[in-house]
C-alpha cells in the first residue's frame, strides 16, 4: 500500500441552474492507494456524489461543467481521455455502486443478462463461458445461481443491492466507487452487505471510495476519511486519528450531532444554522456563518494545514497550540 | 435520557390490537396481537426493520387505519370504533408527525395556512386576529423564521419542513403524538436540531410520544421505554436502559449488533443472521423469527407468548432462559 493509484488534483465542478452557478466541487485533491478505502463524509449537497461522478466522467453536461483539475489513475489523466477510451475504463477498471438499487437495475431484463451485458462489453467470452462466470459472480455475492433468470421485481431491496454490487464487481475493477451503498437498506441487511464488500475488497485488493453520511459505516469500513463541506475537503485523516482527534469545527459539530457518540447527554449539540447556498458561498471559509469560533481571519484565505502527520485541516486555528494547551 | 417513573392510569392503552390487510397473495398480518401502554409525558420507541408493521401500528392506534381486532383506550375511553363528533374530539387529542416532510405538506398551501387549518377546523379560535396570534405562537415555538411564514413548502429545506409538520401536529395541544420516523429523511446536524426540539416541547407541554424509527441510536436517545417489533409482533418490551444493557430476545441481540458503531477501537462483533425477512402474509403459527434464529428448535413452531421475565421486561421467546 504505497504507490499512488488515484490522484485528484484541484478538481472543480460547477452546475448551471437558471442564471445561477452552483459551486458543487471547489478544488478537491486527494490520493488513494491500492487496496485503500477512503470515506467521503458530508451532508446532502456537500458534493460527495459529484466527486465520484467526476472521476467516472458521467456528470451530465449540461448542467454540469468540469471546470478544471486532474484525475490521474495509474499515471493516466482521465480528464484528457476521449469518450471511447472512457467507455473501456468504465465498468472494467472503475465501477460504481449506485445509491438506489431500485432504480439502478433495468426492470425488463433478467438480472443474469444485466450482469452478462457488462461482462461481454469488456471481455471476449463465449456464451457458455459468460453464463458460467455470471453464475460464479452471483454466488460470490450470496445469490443462488438459479436466480439468473429472475427479474429485479422478484428480489428484495437487500438482494437487489447485491445484484448491483455483483454487476460492479463483474470485471474485477481496480477502483470501486460506492455511493451510499447501504443507505436504502435495513440495519441487519446493511451489516451483511458491508461485510460482503469488505471481504471482496480484501480478496481482490480493490481500492474503494465510499460515500456516506453515516459515521458508523465509516468507522467500520474505511482506512482514511475526508470530511466534505460545501465542495471542499475540510479535514482529512486516518480513521482512528480522525475519530480520536477531530479538529475542524464542522467535524466536531457532526460528532456532536450523533446521539450515539453522546451517550447520557440530555441534549445533542447540533450545528447551528443550515448548509450554505452553493450558488452564493460565503467569503473565505464556507463554514464561517455556522462556526462558533469564527473570527475576521476566517474571511481571508484559509490554509490547509498538516496538524499531525497525515492529518490535514482547512482552518485558520492553530491546532498545535490547542493540543499543547490540553 | 434521565430515568423517569411512570405510574397511574395510562394515557394510551393498546390491547390485542390487530390490523390485517387483504392482498392478492393472502392476508398480510401487519399488526398481530400487540398490547402496550403509554403514560403522560412518556416516550415509547418502536423499532424494527422496514415492513415489520411499526408505521401501521402507529396509524391504527390514532385511527388513520381501522383496527381488524383489539382495542385502543385513550384516557380509559375506548376509541377503537368511535364515530362522528366523538371521533373529531379524538383527533384533537392524538396527532402524527409523518416521515416524509416533502409529501406530507400541501404544496399549494403556504406555511401559515397549513398551520392555521387545524386551528380553524377546531372552531376554538374566533376571528382572524386570534387565529393569526395562535399560528404565530406555534411557529415561534418550533423555530420557523418570520420571513418564511408566507413561503410555500418547496421553498423550505427538509429540516424546516419537518418543523412545519411538528407545528401542525401541536396546533390543538394534543396529549399524544405518533412520530413516524420524523428525522430519518434529515441530515445528522439537522436531525439533532429536530430531536432537541421534540424533547424540549415534551418538557414544556407534557405530551406522550410514540416514536417509530429504525435508527436505534435515535431511539436510545429519546425513548423511556422501547418495543422491538418483528413481522407484526412485539418480541421484546422494556426500559431503554434495560434494552441496551440486558437484551434477551435473539432478534434484539442481532439487531443491536448490526448497528455500525462509531467506536473505531472495537470493531463490531456481529451476530450472523441467515437469510432475509420472511413474509408476513399468511404466517405460520409459532415464532416468526425462527427461520433466521440461530437458536431455533422444534419448540419454536408453537405460538409464543410475550411474558414478563423480570420487572417490566417482557420477552416473547420460549428459549429465553436457556440462551441467556
Amino acid at each position: 500500500m504505497s504507490e499512488k493509484f488515484l490522484q485528484l488534483k484541484n478538481v472543480e465542478v460547477v452546475y448551471t441552474s437558471g442564471g445561477d452557478i452552483v459551486h458543487a466541487v471547489n478544488g478537491v485533491s486527494f490520493d488513494l492507494e491500492k487496496g485503500e478505502t477512503l470515506g467521503l463524509v458530508g451532508e446532502t449537497g456537500a458534493g460527495k456524489t459529484t466527486i465520484a461522478r467526476a472521476i467516472l466522467r458521467i456528470l451530465p453536461n449540461p448542467p454540469a461543467i468540469f471546470k478544471g483539475g486532474e484525475i490521474i489513475l495509474d499515471g493516466q489523466n482521465l480528464v484528457e481521455l476521449s469518450e471511447n477510451e472512457m467507455l473501456k475504463i468504465r465498468g472494467d477498471k472503475i465501477a460504481m455502486i449506485f445509491q438506489d438499487p431500485m432504480t439502478a437495475l433495468n426492470p425488463l431484463m433478467t438480472i443474469g443478462d444485466q450482469i452478462l451485458e457488462v461482462l461481454m462489453l469488456h471481455n471476449s467470452y463465449s456464451k457458455e463461458e459468460g453464463h458460467k462466470r455470471v453464475v460464479e459472480i452471483l454466488e460470490m455475492v450470496g445469490i443462488p445461481g438459479e436466480r439468473y433468470v429472475e427479474y429485479p421485481h422478484q428480489f428484495s431491496g437487500g438482494m437487489k443491492q447485491r445484484v448491483v454490487i455483483a454487476m460492479a464487481l463483474a470485471c474485477d475493477p481496480e477502483l470501486l466507487l460506492a455511493d451510499e451503498p447501504t443507505t436504502a437498506l435495513d440495519v441487519t441487511i446493511q451489516a451483511q452487505v458491508l461485510e460482503m464488500i469488505n471481504d471482496l475488497k480484501k480478496k481482490l485488493n480493490t481500492s474503494m471510495i465510499l460515500i456516506t453520511h453515516d459515521l458508523g459505516v465509516v468507522a467500520q469500513t474505511c482506512d482514511n476519511v475526508a470530511v466534505i463541506y460545501a465542495g471542499q475537503i475540510v479535514e482529512y485523516a486516518e480513521k482512528v486519528e480522525l475519530f480520536d482527534h477531530p479538529q475542524h469545527p464542522y467535524t466536531l459539530g457532526l460528532f456532536g450531532s450523533l446521539p450515539e457518540m453522546n451517550e447520557g447527554a440530555e441534549r445533542l449539540k447540533p450545528i447551528d444554522g443550515m448548509p450554505p447556498d452553493p450558488t452564493n458561498l460565503p467569503k473565505g471559509c464556507p463554514f464561517n456563518p455556522r462556526c462558533p469560533h469564527a473570527t475576521e481571519k476566517c474571511f481571508g484565505t484559509i490554509p490547509y494545514q498538516e496538524t499531525a502527520p497525515g492529518h490535514f485541516t482547512r482552518c485558520v486555528m492553530d491546532f498545535k497550540q490547542e493540543g499543547e494547551k490540553k | 435520557m434521565s430515568k423517569k417513573e411512570f405510574s397511574g392510569a395510562p394515557l394510551i392503552e393498546v390491547s390485542h390490537l390487530k390490523k390485517y390487510f387483504n392482498v392478492p397473495a393472502g392476508v398480510n398480518h401487519a399488526v398481530d396481537d400487540i398490547s402496550f401502554t403509554i403514560h403522560k409525558g412518556e416516550t415509547v420507541g418502536v423499532v424494527g426493520e422496514s415492513g415489520c408493521g411499526k408505521s401501521t401500528l402507529g396509524r391504527t392506534i390514532i385511527r388513520l387505519l381501522e383496527a381488524t381486532d383489539g382495542t385502543v383506550l385513550l384516557n380509559g375511553k375506548d376509541i377503537t370504533h368511535v364515530k362522528g363528533k366523538e371521533l373529531k374530539e379524538v383527533r384533537e387529542q392524538v396527532q402524527i408527525v409523518f416521515q416524509d416532510p416533502y409529501s406530507s405538506l400541501n404544496a399549494r398551501m403556504n406555511i401559515n395556512s397549513t398551520i392555521m387549518e387545524p386551528l380553524k377546523r377546531s372552531g376554538r379560535y374566533k376571528g382572524k386576529k386570534e387565529l393569526a396570534e395562535k399560528a404565530n405562537e406555534l411557529m415561534d415555538l418550533v423555530g420557523i423564521d418570520e420571513r418564511l411564514r408566507n413561503a410555500y413548502p418547496h421553498e423550505l429545506d427538509g429540516g424546516r419542513r419537518q418543523r412545519v409538520g411538528i407545528a401542525r401536529a401541536l396546533a390543538l395541544e394534543p396529549h399524544f403524538i405518533v412520530c413516524d420516523e420524523p428525522v430519518s429523511a434529515l441530515d445528522v446536524s439537522i436531525q439533532a436540531q429536530v430531536l432537541n426540539l421534540l424533547m424540549d416541547l415534551q418538557d414544556q407541554m407534557g405530551m406522550a410520544y410514540m416514536f417509530v424509527t429504525h435508527d436505534l441510536s435515535v431511539v436510545r436517545h429519546i425513548s423511556d421505554n422501547i418495543c422491538v417489533m418483528y413481522l407484526g409482533q412485539l418480541v421484546e418490551k422494556c426500559s431503554t436502559e434495560e434494552l441496551f444493557a440486558n437484551n434477551l430476545h435473539p432478534y434484539t441481540k442481532a439487531l443491536l449488533s448490526a448497528i455500525p458503531t462509531t467506536d473505531v477501537h472495537h470493531p463490531m462483533q456481529r451476530i450472523q443472521l441467515k437469510g432475509e425477512i420472511t413474509s408476513p402474509i399468511n404466517p405460520k403459527p409459532g415464532c416468526r423469527f425462527a427461520s433466521r434464529c440461530p437458536y431455533a428448535t422444534a419448540a419454536c413452531s408453537e405460538p409464543q407468548e410475550l411474558t414478563e421475565v423480570s420487572k417490566n421486561h417482557f420477552v416473547s421467546c420460549c428459549r429465553v432462559a436457556e440462551i441467556n
